[in-house]
């Protein structure tokens, strides 16, 4: 038994909990739980919890059904809105085959098994998000188009409304889970809020994020309301992204960092931007994973659909921030497609992939492109050699097939099954008729 | 409590980690005249003694310790596989001995050994610091009275802290003592670390960690200004 373990079983002890949750992330990135007693606690060190993966999405296979959850006793956090005579815990697992090994359709494991390629070289992989979703009266689609908790815009100050007090209590519990967050506000669209969170190693963070989703939703239906992370809930306002701050450090440097480079970039830098980009169109189907969340690049906003980088444009796909002096261990990009239904595990494994690509293969980095993208059409775009993000699930699923770097870097079960479940709600969607369809055409023809 | 004795200094670092992970005070000296010097006032309570693969400097303290040169409890004498032969004819010199390197479960199992049966050290099982309040018997930490919810890192890191109040510990130090050197992540992982302990200490209590410009963190202020 590890010290870990042996804290984790102390403190459950101590603190009376009765019960804890064991998480763990399906493949298309929705967060499961199996509840454990404290007597079982040991034994589950020891032995993992087996269980059927069937039902879980990406976890069923021919041979076997059959899966281990082992808890990293790291992850342990007790969860402050448990009632006080019950405490109850929390840790998220590793799934495992039953010999042991890894289990292929674990995007917690896929994510792990990427960080460590680039620990090869040296490298530990830095994130930090900012989440951006909406509060609504109701979460059920019966009851119509959803309502907005309020009207406000970016950045107002709103006083006693029911959203702002939301996001304060969601932030508090965040902090005592131990995820700090470095900045909150209302957002663009009504009812839209906007919670960044400090940066971490990139596991410890798609940890967060999965956290901080539950986090988020749970208190709105504590009160009574609804929270979404769909990419976008409305029409003609913006959706909610989640642009991602990134940097890779070699022990305590800032790889990133170039005090003599005009943007503030090293070689090493520029490459990995170089290869985000490069692969962005490869990786989108995994970054925007939904039909709707093509739906929030449509709109000309903070969802920028072209492939390009510049240090102030919003319709750059990567944005290079312009730093403070003196900061040198801030140098980072902003990899601004990403939404949050995506499932993080899989996303930073996909960017952090593509980024190291861009490195060992010491990619150039294309001019900066400080024009409005959104202004110049097609040809005008080609013309400068800026290529456009798939613009629906479905093309972003054609050009993920094709790519040897997005099989790689997910393995082959991962890679086949997200295809072809992905195949199927694209098919399923294009069989819809839409309000669209209904109000343009019924009266018409 | 009284702190261990420990030879050579500075101490090799895994026995410095292992020594602070299982909560032992110590302290290390170069030599026989170091350690009269830093002697407490009621003596050491026990000597941990590297004789790695150079025994003699080793086998002369144990011995300068026996004869009474300088006043320690209990010897617990850390030594090389091929040496052990070195120790025929030895056996006075020590109360108990273990293979070095050593596995850090069997050097805490011989430590808690020694010094319970002769009952002369006892762990501090309790830091009070201010609002904090540690006990290192259960993991539990307390502010202001109220548990406070950590996880196993974050709770190695505050009891660190905590233990030498004032001082200032750089993050490769923090990483070597609190992680241990075959962490991978580099020191960006304590600011994190801190960070996350700030947050849960809450705003009011956030400053009992301090970051110290361009050096690292420091844990409310020395007992001795």
């Amino acid at each position: 038994m590890s010290r870990e373990q042996e804290y984790v079983l102390r403190t459950v002890e101590e603190r009376g909990v009765r019960l804890i949750r064991l998480w763990f992330t399906d493949v298309l990135g929705q967060l499961k739980s199996v509840a454990i007693s404290p007597a079982e606690l040991d034994a589950v060190f020891d032995e993992g919890v087996q269980f059927d993966g069937t039902a879980i999405d990406g976890f069923s296979r021919v041979h076997e059904s059959d899966v281990l959850a082992r808890p990293d006793a790291t992850t342990f956090e007790l969860l402050p809105w448990a009632k006080a005579d019950e405490p109850s815990g929390r840790m998220f697992c590793n799934i495992e085959n039953l010999d042991g090994t890894a289990f292929e359709g674990d995007p917690r494991q896929i994510l792990q098994r990427n960080l460590q390629l680039a620990r090869g070289h040296g490298y530990t992989f830095f994130a930090a998000p900012e989440a951006e979703f909406f509060y609504f009266e109701s979460g059920d689609p019966a009851s119509g188009r959803p309502t907005p908790l309020d009207r406000a815009s970016y950045f107002d100050l709103t006083t006693s409304d029911v959203s702002s007090d939301l996001r304060k209590t969601t932030i508090h519990m965040l902090e005592a889970m131990g995820i700090p967050v470095e900045y909150s506000f209302h957002e663009d669209s009504p009812s839209q809020h906007e919670i960044d969170l400090r940066y971490t190693e990139a596991l410890d963070m798609a940890d967060n994020i999965m956290t901080l989703r539950l986090v988020v939703k749970k208190i709105a239906m504590d009160r009574g309301c609804y929270a979404t992370f769909m990419p976008k809930p409305l029409n003609g306002v913006q959706g909610s992204g989640m642009h991602t701050h990134l940097s890779l450090f070699e022990g305590e440097q800032n790889v990133f960092h170039d005090p003599d480079d005009e943007y503030g970039l090293s070689a090493t830098g520029r490459q990995f931007t170089a290869g985000v980009l490069h692969h962005a169109r490869e990786i989108t189907a995994v970054t925007n994973q939904l039909v709707n969340s093509y739906k929030r690049f449509a709109e000309k906003s903070e969802a920028p659909p072209f492939v390009a980088w510049a240090r102030n444009n919003r319709s750059a796909l990567v944005r290079v921030p312009v730093r403070k002096a003196g900061k040198p261990e801030s140098a980072r990009i902003e990899y601004r497609g990403l939404d949050g239904a995506t499932n993080p595990y899989l996303a930073f494994s996909l960017i952090l992939a593509a980024g190291l690509r861009g490195i060992t293969e010491r990619y150039d980095l294309p001019t900066e492109i400080d024009v409005n993208l959104f202004e110049m059409n097609d040809q005008q775009r080609r013309e400068i050699g800026i290529e456009p993000l798939p613009r629906s699930l479905d093309e972003a699923l054609d050009i993920m097939e094709e790519s040897k770097l997005a099989r790689d870097t997910l393995g082959e079960h991962v890679f086949e099954w997200f295809l072809r479940n992905k195949r199927t709600e694209w098919a399923e969607f294009q069989a819809q008729v839409t309000p669209f369809e209904l109000d343009r055409y019924l009266s018409t023809w | 409590m009284d702190p261990l004795l420990v030879f050579p200094s500075p101490a090799p670092p895994e026995l410095a980690q292992a020594l602070d992970l299982g909560g032992w005070a110590w302290k290390a000296a170069v030599d026989l005249d170091q350690a009269r010097s830093d002697q407490p006032p009621d003596g050491w309570v026990g000597a941990l003694i590297v004789a790695g693969t150079e025994t003699d400097d080793a086998f002369r303290l144990c011995r300068s310790i026996r004869s009474g040169d300088v006043h320690v409890g209990s010897v617990l004498l850390l030594i090389g596989g091929g040496r052990l032969a070195s120790l025929d004819f030895r056996e006075d010199l020590f109360d108990d001995f273990c293979l070095y390197p050593f596995h850090p479960v069997e050097l805490e199992a011989r430590l808690k050994h020694l010094f319970r049966r002769t009952g002369q050290a006892e762990r501090a099982e309790i830091i009070e610091y201010g609002p904090l309040g540690m006990n290192l018997e259960t993991y539990q930490a307390v502010i202001e009275g109220k548990p406070l919810d950590l996880t196993y890192m974050e709770y190695e890191l505050l009891r660190f802290l905590a233990q030498h109040p004032g001082k200032v510990f750089t993050r490769e130090t923090l990483l070597s003592r609190v992680w241990g050197y075959d962490y991978y992540g580099g020191a960006r992982t304590v600011d994190v670390h801190v960070r996350r302990l700030r947050s849960k200490l809450g705003e009011e209590h956030a400053n009992l960690i301090q970051t110290v410009r361009s050096v690292g963190y420091s844990f409310g202020t020395s007992r001795w200004v």
